[in-house]
């Protein structure tokens, strides 16, 4: 008998008992499916979430701020997450800008929100100089256009634009703080003159308006020059009071980068942040035991669901053995019920793999919308990652291995004394 | 020349109290190509051991079992089932039929190991053992006499040479056990299929125009009583 006619009838023959078996089949594939749809997950999330926190491109490989945390910094200004350190003095701004290795600075100022989506002032530069992917600047749609410097105008990303219903034309409060925990509006409605389109990062969730129209903000008050400043309609601001909470910083190539870093950490005004992925990749790293650790439980799960197939199949043995004892008297070979075992349980396996394939996707879905919900970041389940192939082919072999012992128990029936006992 | 010739069989158990019991001593015996023997077997003379020790399913002490020219005896096991599965069909008293599977998927499983699947030869015994409707019954649904005749049409299913049969109608009322004993005898004539088989039923033995005790033939089961 050829060995795909063997494997044949042995799939024949399994195929009839999972059927005949189906709600044990069935309970145990789901174990499986649990399983290796949370190996998936696990691996993917925490690889891309990794990538996608460190690798974001913005077209920028530093971030200047107060002195303090790196990490903050580049929180509170790439994701726009977490506090801001702290404020710089515009020279400190002005001093990188006019740096030889500086090849582009664009300066942030936070503290304000609109129903939670904050609002950074800065400059035009934004529309040239930042880049959501290499290569291309933020694109406006169709029917809107950038702010203007000297107007209280706005352009929204598109995520903001969907969540809160801005359009083009629209006016809107600025209120203080940047978390949108009812904190007081200030006077003087903003009007949205443009959309981004998607950039699927943490761009989409912000509101951009001029630098001038957050000095100007009623309630603002300055501290750049030490002193207390509030600005006056019609009246230029001294750029010794204006203040900003980080700046961008794309650097003329790592020599610059490092050279920059140094310079600016060893003193006391400021921190530089460079390179930006750096800052991130180190709270991966301390947080790297908790991937780990689940990693390990992902792992486990699929330990016990090896456990479960093995004990579904090896339950069903004392009733299947006549089963057995009569397809060796009709010329089954002790290795074709060994085989149809095996089979029996790779296939659950298998199924268990391919269901698993529709819990990752559910899984990572609902993760990768927290994600993005939190912090802009967009997550894609259909990225490939080799936890994507290698656990369904681990699956599989799990599946083979936890056949192996009823299989044994099958093989070693013996047809005489089994079908001695009767039945049908 | 023969199609089954036994000589000097022998086959012996170790009972718990770690005695030897020889259950099988046959000299000789022979059956021709497309025979048909009925051997009476009283209970303990041996009858399912003997079937047994002929289907490969239980390896002889010693002695010769030659079926269509293949000595079975000092065969591999992996042999002898393949040999089974292609040349001997076996009905078992209690059928032994697999209760998840329907009556044509019965008969099918008697294939995949032998001759390899041929459903329409698989209908056409259930057809002709009256079955047509019935094929897709599982044998829980089927009365006793139905699933012998499944149990016939599944060792007719690789058009063996040797058909043994153990107390074939031995679960089935008269009426019921002349009828399936009709059509075995029918059904190998038409395979071409040579048929041994054991009873200890004397109005199922008269039938058969040879026929042997196998308290004679087997010297070890001389002693047991009638």
């Amino acid at each position: 008998m050829s060995l795909v006619r063997g494997i044949s009838n042995c799939w024949r023959i399994a195929r009839k008992s999972l059927r005949q078996h189906a709600l044990s089949s069935s309970v145990t594939v789901a174990s499986a499916a649990l399983a290796s749809g949370l190996v998936m997950s696990v691996f993917a999330l925490s690889a891309q979430s990794r990538d996608a926190f460190s690798g974001g491109e913005t077209g920028f490989d530093a971030v200047l701020g107060a002195k303090g945390s790196e990490l903050q910094l580049v929180m509170n200004t790439v994701f726009h997450l977490d506090t801001s350190p702290g404020n710089i003095p515009w020279s400190v701004y002005a001093a990188a800008k006019a740096d030889r290795r500086v090849e582009a600075a664009l300066p942030y100022v936070v503290g304000d929100n609109y129903k939670g989506f904050r609002i950074v002032g800065t400059t035009e530069d934004l529309f040239i100089e930042f880049h959501p992917r290499e290569g291309e600047t933020l694109q406006i749609e169709p029917g809107g256009r950038a702010f203007s410097p000297l107007h209280r105008e706005a352009v929204i990303g598109s995520v903001v634009a969907a969540r809160t219903g801005l359009g083009v034309g629209s006016k809107f409060l600025a209120a203080h703080g940047v978390t949108g925990a009812g904190g007081a509006s200030h006077p003087g409605e903003y009007t949205v003159v443009g959309v981004f389109e998607p950039t699927h990062a943490p761009t989409d969730r912000v509101i951009w308006i001029p630098l001038e129209g957050v000095y100007r903000m009623e309630g603002h008050v300055l501290f750049g020059a030490g002193e207390s400043f509030e600005a006056q309609d019609g009246e230029a601001i001294p750029d010794e009071h204006k203040e900003l909470s980080a700046v961008m910083i794309r650097t003329r190539g790592s020599g610059a980068g490092r050279m920059l870093e140094y310079e600016i950490n060893k003193g006391d005004q400021a921190t530089l942040a460079w390179p930006i992925s750096e800052s991130i990749l180190q709270v991966f790293d301390k947080l790297g035991w908790v991937v780990l650790v689940l990693e390990g439980v992902a792992v486990m799960v699929v330990v016990v669901a090896a456990g479960s197939i093995l004990a579904s199949l090896y339950n069903t043995m004392n009733e299947r053995r006549k089963e057995f004892a009569v397809l060796r008297a009709l010329g089954a070979r002790r290795r074709t019920v060994f085989g149809v075992i095996v089979i029996e349980s790779t296939a659950i396996a298998g199924l268990g793999a391919l269901v698993g394939m529709l819990v990752y996707f559910a899984t990572f879905a609902a993760a990768a919308g927290i994600v993005r919900e939190q912090t802009g970041v967009v997550l894609d389940p259909w990225m490939a990652h080799p936890a994507l192939y290698w656990t369904p082919i681990g699956m599989l072999a799990v599946g083979a291995l936890a056949g192996l012992l009823p299989a044994w128990k099958a093989y070693r029936t013996e047809v005489a004394t089994t079908l001695a006992g009767g039945g049908y | 020349m023969p199609l089954l010739e036994i000589s000097d069989l022998s086959k012996s158990y170790r009972s718990p109290e770690g005695e030897v019991q020889v259950i099988i001593d046959v000299p000789t015996f022979t059956l021709d190509a497309h025979q048909q023997v009925a051997l009476e077997g009283r209970s303990g003379s041996g009858k399912t051991t003997f079937l047994n020790l002929i289907a490969g399913i239980l390896r002889p002490d010693s002695g010769s079992i030659r079926l269509a020219g293949q000595e079975l005896v000092g065969a591999s096991e992996s042999l002898r089932d393949a040999f089974r599965a292609r040349h001997i069909g076996y009905v078992f008293q209690a059928f032994h039929l697999l209760s998840g599977h329907t009556a044509l998927e019965n008969v099918e499983l008697g294939m995949l190991f032998g001759a390899g699947l041929d459903r329409a030869f698989a209908e056409h015994l259930l057809e002709r053992l009256g079955l047509a409707d019935r094929m897709r019954y599982r044998p829980p649904q089927l009365s006793l006499g139905q699933q012998q005749r499944v149990a016939l049409a599944r060792a007719l299913a690789n058009r063996p040479d040797l058909v043994l049969a153990d107390e074939p109608t031995g679960s089935l009322d008269l009426h019921h056990a002349a009828e399936a004993l009709g059509l075995l005898r029918e059904l190998c004539t038409e395979e071409g299929a040579a048929l041994l088989l054991v009873s200890h039923d004397h109005k199922i033995l008269e039938t058969f125009e040879t026929r042997y005790a196998l308290h004679e033939l087997n010297r070890a089961a001389r002693e047991v009583p009638a």
